[in-house]
């Protein structure tokens, strides 16, 4: 690895596994103090490291500086000593000497249970996922607002009001306990697979960046399955559809970075290891009597990794996307299906039926009707495009329905 | 919005005018499409519910007979809750429903709200 490289990338994986073992050893009122020590550290290996040179084994050397500032902390802090420090004594089996633990086993405790208070459901969604980006996945202020098109200022501020919410409810870093699991699960679930969505369907150019953010999603759900008493159904489905999804990260955006549709996709750059590792964990999803959306999203996925169209392709997810819908309602989803029952019961029953949706503010809307008029009635077709042009505000989905009107004059 | 509930009823229970198992067969995905063109049109009012098949009567000596039931011909096969403006609405949505093809009918009742 260049040398240039090694304290980012290091950066990216030690800092949130230090960051987590402190906040699970001091408890959520004191998350300030878990970052200082872990970003004094990396400040330290800046300095240092630039003028005495990398040291042989990077990793332990930045766990060994992290626990001396912990315990020069606790030391220098006397507040801290006398209000924290007894009740982390406490809690850490009353040993004279605070132990900082930074075991493979201890770091994977710490991640689990800061996964839990990060996805706690008293921050709305878009403050989880900002959290999440920046102690579970180590992403800077900077590349989250990159990620989201806004600016540091709005991040900032974001991150730090759903640190405070969390401190203000006395949200305790736990192992969640079995029975607790099955409702917390679920908000975890959401938070992983929005954080996976900003990553997948952003509309920022950074494409690094958003299979960055994609990958981590797809780490912290493959950490779920890791620990036995996470390892459910939902959360395999989750991953399999994670993998379905990521294995067509290179074919679905051009060298220009523009949006390359699902038809004219080149499947030689569908990634097979991801496409078999999803149908592994689908494998694994598929039992218990628990039928979630993650499970039909990865059996929707999974046939869409098959390229060759079928009667029995299209009429698979077709269905699934019934049952999807009967389960929970989105737009999206009523598109899609709509768009599955023109390749099974044929384009006349499909106007009919999405011409009921009536999902008159949505560009996609409009798309899927000039779709299905498309050889059967040209200026309606038309029609329809241009109203989806009107309404399209991105620059690539745009591009797409110039491409469609195009077709259509020819 | 109003909501209404549908319910479905056919003749289970006169052997000449049973569909063939074919027709069953071929029935669930005309279900199955329906009941998925509702939910894409987010008129599902109540999460779809399965219910068992026979059932019971208590009729009003309070004797109990058990389903399929021989004395009352046309049973319930199953009920949904959909949300709809109005009638109208509500009878163009049922117009669609397979159990018509089997020979049934739709029961729709509108929900009473307030006082």
């Amino acid at each position: 690895m260049e040398e240039s490289q090694l304290l980012p990338n290091l950066f990216r994986t030690e800092y949130r596994k230090i960051v987590s073992v402190l906040c699970y050893l001091f408890g959520i009122e004191n998350i300030e103090i878990a970052e200082d020590i872990t970003s004094d550290t990396f400040l330290a290996a800046t300095e240092l490291w630039s003028v005495k040179g990398i040291p042989e084994n990077p990793t332990a050397w930045l766990y060994t500086v992290a626990k001396n500032k912990t315990k020069n902390y606790l030391k220098r802090d006397t507040l801290f000593e006398q209000k924290i420090a007894v009740e982390v004594k406490h809690n850490a089996n009353k040993s004279e000497e605070i132990e900082i633990d930074l075991s493979n086993k201890n770091i994977f405790d710490s991640q689990l249970a800061m996964i839990f208070t990060v996805c706690d459901p008293i921050n709305s969604a878009e403050a989880q996922i900002a959290l999440a980006l920046n102690i579970l996945c180590g992403f800077g202020i900077q590349e989250i607002a990159d990620g989201f098109l806004t600016n540091k200022e709005v991040i900032y501020k974001r991150i730090n009001r759903a640190k405070e919410k969390l401190k203000e409810a006395n949200v305790k870093i736990e192992q969640p306990s079995n029975s607790e699991i099955n409702n917390r699960l679920e908000n975890v679930l959401t938070t992983l697979y929005l954080l996976f969505s900003e990553g997948y369907y952003s509309t920022s150019q950074n494409t690094i960046l958003r299979k960055d953010v994609c990958a981590e999603a797809m780490r912290l759900t493959f950490l779920l399955i890791e620990n036995p008493s996470t390892n459910l159904p939902p959360v395999n489905a989750l991953l399999s559809l994670m993998c379905f999804h990521s294995s067509r990260f290179d074919a679905r955006t051009n060298s220009d970075g523009e949006t390359v549709l699902y038809q004219n996709q080149d499947e030689t750059l569908w990634n097979q290891e991801l496409i078999e590792k999803g149908t592994y964990f689908l494998g694994k999803a598929s039992t218990g009597n628990t039928l979630t959306k993650y499970h039909l999203e990865a059996g929707i996925a999974y046939w869409h990794t098959q390229k060759e169209d079928s009667a029995q392709k299209w009429e698979n997810i077709l269905q699934l996307y019934n049952q999807l819908l009967i389960l929970e309602y989105s737009p999206i989803a009523a598109l899609n299906r709509t768009f599955a029952l023109a390749k099974t019961n044929g384009k006349q029953t499909a106007i009919i039926e999405a011409e009921k949706l009536q999902l008159t503010d949505n560009h996609f809307y409009y798309s899927l009707l000039g779709n299905l008029y498309t050889d059967i009635d040209n200026k309606k077709a038309l029609e329809h495009f241009e109203k989806a042009l009107q309404l399209a505000s991105s620059v690539s989905d745009k591009n797409i329905i110039k491409q469609n009107i195009g077709i259509l004059k020819i | 919005m109003n909501e209404f509930v549908l319910i479905f009823r056919r003749d289970y229970i006169t052997k000449e005018t049973q569909p063939s198992p074919q027709e069953l067969q071929d029935s669930l995905k005309l279900w199955q499409d329906w009941l998925g063109g509702i939910a894409a049109q987010d008129k599902l009012a109540k999460p779809l519910q399965r219910w068992d098949g026979e059932g019971k009567i208590v009729k009003s000596n309070k004797s109990v007979i058990n389903g399929p039931y021989a004395e009352i011909k046309e049973a319930i096969g199953g009920l949904i809750m959909i949300k709809a403006a109005d009638y109208d609405e509500a009878v163009s949505i049922a117009n669609g429903c397979p159990i018509l093809e089997l020979g049934g009918n739709v029961e729709i009742r509108m929900a009473v709200t307030g006082a």
